[in-house]
């Protein structure tokens, strides 16, 4: 008796994971941007979590994202950059899911409180060396940033244009390492996602501008980057990639939008 | 009679089977190894990757070279041993010989606690306290170096040799030290003329396991070194082959040359650690051999 229940209990998981498996008809194929994992990811538990519909997500990069819409191998490209006009000549759309927004943070012993693009990038590719270059202490500068591969890196180093040339004195592999370290040496500089600053460290203004959700939606301030959804202008989406498309850019995904560290378009 | 035989039997066969999940695993491990480290090797070329002093594994024109990881490694462990085993080893002398019952069990448990603390934390008081000092008391930009890692080395390394030196030692038969003595020796000369050459290979074995736990981390290490792949400097931000395997796999996508890279890395890594392990084979057979 006990063995043939067991058995029974076997045969039903077996059923249970092929029909899991099988369910892929109806599921949502993204494909693009590394950086968007986070935000994919958190958008596409709770999507699933409602509807049963299951979102999957190929981190390939912005560009190989926009050319899988393109060639029809995926419902949803994503990308960390605004569309190209010759992409968007091909027939592609792009709608902004999201901003990502960097601080740029230095200790709060630091007297420097704005720096503009330009001088952050020269900071960081080790033209300008020291703080009171820029009106700060006379004290070394020291290069907090992010392990290659990571998405705030990828982001800040685009936005500055400063692409493989950055001079780290240090790569750390969390936004709470990044912190922590330039919390407590009063001559570093470092970047993070803006939802993570917290008062150990000063977040520098840019151009002027302090970062805050609504300096980073109007586009004031500039480190910042959009998350934008690619898809084909003339072609229809399938039934759930609409379905999906909807629920990400209504406003009740803001609060999970919001939670992924990025800050909402709708 | 035959029924007991069989039940034995049976029994036996248990055994074995749960003997060879161990064996099955390290097999396992290393045939995943060696077959998903070679592709990368094979497309960068030995030579580029073993003796490349550069590492850009995103750069647009990525390039693959490990030296600075491998010297890294070496240097630091050997720091950590050059700092760690004096300290364990007159601790572990004195623990064994001179220190009275009370002290030692003291000791020997606050070296049992080192040992069980979580190497992140280690990393996390290295990044609170130790960088900071640095910093300051070399008055450097950064604290975050190899220095800094080779001291953390050399603290969680500690307990191992403690605690193999102290195996090592109690186990001298107490003859030798009493004949010595009769003979006339101090106490200090028995313990360095008598006890230590006579616990040697027990001795080496604790160092070789401090050399084994050494290359081996990673999380502490990642925490202190700052990890930019620069050729090793004492005050300089350092990577080592463990922190560059973890570092970046997270976000290396499957099937890409960073990807299979970072398992040659781990190749690598694997190789010295094996050639660790048959160190301290040798010196153990050595010791059961006398």
């Amino acid at each position: 008796m006990k063995k043939f229940i067991s058995l029974l209990t076997v045969a039903m998981l077996l059923v249970c994971a092929l029909t899991g498996c099988g369910g892929n008809k109806e599921a949502v194929a993204t494909d693009g941007s590394t950086s968007m994992n986070k935000v994919i990811g958190a958008l596409g538990e709770a999507f699933e979590a409602d509807t049963g519909i299951t979102v999957t997500y190929n981190a390939t990069g912005s560009g190989a994202g926009i050319q899988a819409v393109q060639e029809g191998r995926c419902d949803i490209g994503l990308a960390s950059r605004n569309l190209k006009d010759e992409e968007k000549a091909n027939g592609l759309e792009g709608t902004i899911l999201a901003y990502d927004g960097i601080a740029i943070i230095v200790n709060p012993n630091n007297p420097v409180s704005d720096l503009d693009v330009e001088t952050i990038a020269k900071i960081y590719t080790g033209e300008i060396k020291n703080w009171k270059e820029v009106g700060g202490n006379d004290a070394e500068i020291v290069l907090i940033g992010r392990e290659a591969g990571s998405g705030t890196r990828d982001g800040f180093e685009s936005i500055t244009d400063t692409e493989d040339k950055c001079k780290y004195r240090q790569e750390l592999t969390s936004t709470g390492d990044v912190i922590t370290t330039v919390a407590s040496n009063p001559a570093a500089i470092g970047y993070a996602s803006l939802a993570s600053v917290k008062d150990t460290v000063k977040a520098l203004t840019v151009n002027g501008i302090a970062p805050s959700e609504a300096t980073i939606k109007d586009g004031s301030y500039v480190v910042q980057r959009p998350f934008v959804l690619v898809t084909k202008k003339d072609a229809k989406l399938s039934e759930s990639a609409q379905k999906f498309f909807d629920y990400i850019t209504s406003e009740a995904a803001n609060e999970i939008i919001s939670g992924a560290g990025v800050v909402p378009a709708n | 009679m035959k029924k007991n035989r069989l039940f034995e039997n049976i029994v036996h066969g248990i055994f074995l089977i749960l003997g060879l999940i161990t064996v099955g695993c390290v097999l396992l491990i290393t045939v995943y190894l060696i077959i998903s480290g070679i592709p990368a090797i094979k497309e960068i070329g030995l030579f580029n990757f073993l003796f490349g002093k550069e590492w850009a594994s995103t750069a647009a024109e990525p390039k693959y070279g490990i030296l600075p990881f491998i010297l890294t490694s070496v240097y630091g462990t050997a720091g950590a041993i050059l700092i760690g085993v004096p300290i364990g080893f007159f601790t572990a002398v004195y623990l064994s010989k001179v220190a009275n019952k009370k002290v030692r069990a003291v000791i020997e448990a606050a070296v049992n606690l080192l040992a069980g603390i979580p190497s992140v934390v280690y990393g996390l008081v290295g990044m609170l306290v130790l960088v900071p000092a640095i910093r300051e008391i070399f008055n450097v930009p950064d604290g975050a170096s190899l220095l800094a890692a080779i001291i953390v080395l050399a603290i969680m390394i500690l307990p191992n040799i403690i605690k193999v030196s102290i195996t090592a030692l109690d186990a001298v038969p107490k003859e030798y030290e009493d004949a010595s003595l009769a003979l006339g020796a101090t106490p200090t000369e028995t313990f360095f003329k008598v006890s230590v050459p006579a616990a040697k290979s027990g001795i080496a074995a604790a160092v070789v396991l401090g050399v084994g736990r050494a290359i081996g981390e990673a999380m502490a290490v990642m925490m202190v070194a700052g990890n930019v792949a620069n050729m090793p400097s004492l005050f300089e931000s350092v990577r080592f082959l463990t922190t560059a395997v973890a570092s970046e796999m997270a976000y290396s996508s499957p099937g890409s040359l960073q990807r299979n890279a970072l398992f040659s890395i781990a190749l690598v890594l694997f190789l010295f650690i094996m050639l660790i392990n048959a160190t301290l084979n040798f010196f153990l057979k050595r010791d059961k051999e006398k």
